[in-house]
This record gives structure tokens, C-alpha cells and sequence, in this order.
């Protein structure tokens, strides 16, 4: 009967005061998409740190930030991986990391959320929007979600590159974060 | 006699056209790797890529033509062992104009950049990104590359033996212009 109570108790919980606020970078990734002479390519950071707590019940308390460490880049063609800490792209000895950070995250529906917030790159920053899904099991949760950008806004990829029909100006940015969650007291 | 001493007029169409997009391929496969990482590189590597896609689709039509086609008999006085051999050069050269295609697109799906046809229809990837792999299969595909120019020059040279010393009609079979008058 205690058992089942605890278990009972872990249940509810789980369903609604949870706050994810561990992000396992492990688990997690940060991709992008783009096309390179129609191409599409793949492509990936290694390091990014992040600090949030969220609470799907209430997602207008949550706060995010995400750092990515840009020399952490792959960019899906070993040719390009040097290129691409370059000034006239990333500038990362200037610019070592592009930012994010959440000024609201609202709900849409089921399982569907959105953010917004400034996101900074090579000394940038622009009004971005990126919707997400969460999903809970236990007291993991893991969110989902893609944000689509321009590289030229940002001046990546200027000079000889400006050219998008050789790498196209759209980029559209994945993510995925496991976080795991301490009980809301 | 002399009407049917030439290739059909499908099999000349393939096999100039062929040449000429393999002239073209060849030494911008050659230039492109050279350069470095730039705008211009990766235009290159893509009309490369695209020639090499056109080559390969031609090859299969002709593959087609010539298993229905019976080609022109050589000169009859050609000694047998050079019908042998002529025979075995045109035999590599259809297994190497199978392979450089392939290898190349096996290489492009290893280094993790498909081929996209003309940028617009894209080749499924025949094997999953591998470093080494690609690597390997750029040095497979830059081999049978070298061995294809050995084996156009001598297919040319024998060509030119044909037409000049022995002035028979071998060339003409595949150039009718060259056709000598009967006298």
C-alpha cells in the first residue's frame, strides 16, 4: 500500500510539477541544415553549453540560454571545416561563440511550444523565433525544435561567398536537448 | 559493301559525344582537386560530378545499343591477334567507363556530399559517410582515371596507325568523313 502510494505520488508529479533544468549535453545536439550548389548538407556542433529551467505547466516562467562554441564546428564537408573559422565566415577567433538567449516561451498546444529570443552571432544579434516540442517520460524530458536563419543577416560567409546560389543563404538550425528534472518543491 | 562498313549513326552519336564530355571531365577532375577550398571549387566539383552522371547515363543507352547492334567487321587483313586485342582495349574501356562513374559517386556518398544532378535531382547514397573511405575510393577513382587516358591513347594511337600506315578503313568506321574514295 506505502508502495503504491510512492509510486502514485512519483506519477503525479511526474505529470505536472516538473522543472527541467539539466541540460545533459551528452544526449544532446545542435545540427543544421544547407544546401551547397543544391546539395544538402548536414552539419554539427561539438561543444554548446546550456543553462534553462522549464516547466511545460508553465512556460512562461522558463529561461534559456545556449552558448555554441563555433570552432566546435562540422560542417558536414572536411574541405570546408577550416574554411569556415575564417573571418569572411564565422570569425571565430573574434567571435568564438553565438548566443541564445530566450526572452519568452509560450505554449501552443499539446506538445507544441514556442521561444523567442535574440540570437547573437559574429557580434549580431537578431529577433529569431523558434518553435519546439517537449516531450516527457519519467522525469526526462527532451525538446525538439528547428529555427531557420539567413547566414548573410549575420555576415557569415561574406566576399566571395556572398554568392547563395553556390552556398545557399538559408540555414535551418536544429535542436535537440535532453534535460532531466530535480521535483519543484 | 562499303555502305555497311560503318557504325550506325546512334553508335558514332554516343561514342563522339562520350569523347568529348570525357575530354572535358577528365582535366576538370584534374584542375578541381588542385584548387583550393573556394566558391569556385565546389562549381567545379559539381559540373564535374554532373558530367560524370551524363557519362554514365549515355554509357548505359550504348551498353543497350551495342548488346542489340552487331559493330562493323575490321579489315580482314588485320592480323588476328590485333583483332584480339583491339578487342580486349574496347572491352576495359567499357568496364572502366562503368567504374570511374560509379567509383566517383560511391567516393562523393563516403565523403558525405551526394550527388545532386544538375542540382536539381539528387543520387541516393550508395554507401554512409566514412573518412577513410572516401579517401580511399578518391585514390581508386584518380587511378582508374589514369589508367582510362593510358587506354585512350592507345585506342587513339592504334586508331591513327590504322588510318595512316595501314590506310585501311578502321577509323572511317567511326568517322565516315574520313572515308577514302575506292579507286
Amino acid at each position: 500500500m506505502k508502495l503504491w502510494l510512492i509510486s502514485f505520488c512519483c506519477l503525479s508529479l511526474g505529470a505536472h510539477a516538473l522543472e527541467f533544468n539539466e541540460v545533459k549535453t551528452a544526449q544532446s545536439s545542435v545540427t543544421f541544415g544547407y544546401k551547397q550548389m543544391g546539395v544538402p548538407l548536414t552539419g554539427s556542433f561539438a561543444k554548446f553549453a546550456i543553462t534553462a529551467n522549464f516547466d511545460p505547466a508553465k512556460p512562461q516562467t522558463a529561461a534559456a540560454k545556449i552558448d555554441i562554441a563555433l570552432a566546435s564546428i562540422d560542417t558536414g564537408n572536411d574541405d570546408a571545416n577550416d574554411e569556415v573559422k575564417d573571418k569572411v565566415w564565422f570569425n571565430t577567433a573574434q567571435f568564438p561563440n553565438a548566443q541564445f538567449i530566450a526572452s519568452s516561451i509560450k505554449a501552443l498546444g499539446g506538445n507544441r511550444f514556442e521561444a523567442r529570443g535574440k540570437l547573437t552571432i559574429k557580434g549580431k544579434t537578431l529577433d529569431v523565433v523558434a518553435p519546439f516540442t517537449f516531450q516527457q517520460t519519467g522525469l526526462q524530458g527532451i525538446f525538439d525544435g528547428a529555427l531557420a536563419i539567413n547566414r548573410l543577416d549575420y555576415g557569415i560567409g561574406t566576399g566571395l561567398w556572398a554568392d547563395v546560389s553556390t552556398v545557399a543563404n538559408e540555414v535551418s538550425i536544429k535542436f535537440h536537448f535532453v534535460a532531466s528534472s530535480r521535483a519543484a518543491p | 559493301m562499303s555502305a555497311t562498313n560503318t557504325y550506325s549513326r546512334t553508335a558514332m552519336t554516343l561514342h563522339w559525344l562520350m569523347a568529348a564530355l570525357i575530354f572535358a571531365a577528365f582535366p576538370l577532375g584534374v584542375y578541381m582537386s588542385d584548387l583550393k577550398f573556394s566558391p569556385l571549387k565546389l562549381q567545379l566539383v559539381s559540373y564535374h560530378k554532373w558530367l560524370g552522371v551524363t557519362i554514365f547515363l549515355l554509357l548505359l543507352v550504348r551498353l543497350v545499343w551495342r548488346l542489340r547492334h552487331t559493330p562493323p567487321a575490321l579489315a580482314w587483313r588485320i592480323a588476328a591477334w590485333q583483332q584480339r586485342a583491339a578487342h580486349a582495349v574496347h572491352q576495359l574501356l567499357y568496364a572502366l567507363l562503368v567504374a570511374i562513374p560509379l567509383s566517383g559517386w560511391l567516393m562523393s556518398s563516403a565523403k558525405g556530399v551526394p550527388v545532386v544532378y544538375f542540382g536539381i535531382v539528387q543520387l541516393p547514397d550508395l554507401v554512409s559517410k566514412d573518412k577513410a573511405l572516401g579517401h580511399l575510393l578518391e585514390n581508386i577513382h584518380a587511378s582508374l582515371n589514369y589508367a582510362l587516358l593510358g587506354l585512350v591513347l592507345l585506342h587513339i594511337a592504334a586508331a591513327l596507325k590504322h588510318h595512316f600506315l595501314d590506310k585501311d578503313d578502321t577509323l572511317a568506321r567511326m568517322l565516315p568523313l574520313l572515308k577514302r574514295r575506292r579507286k
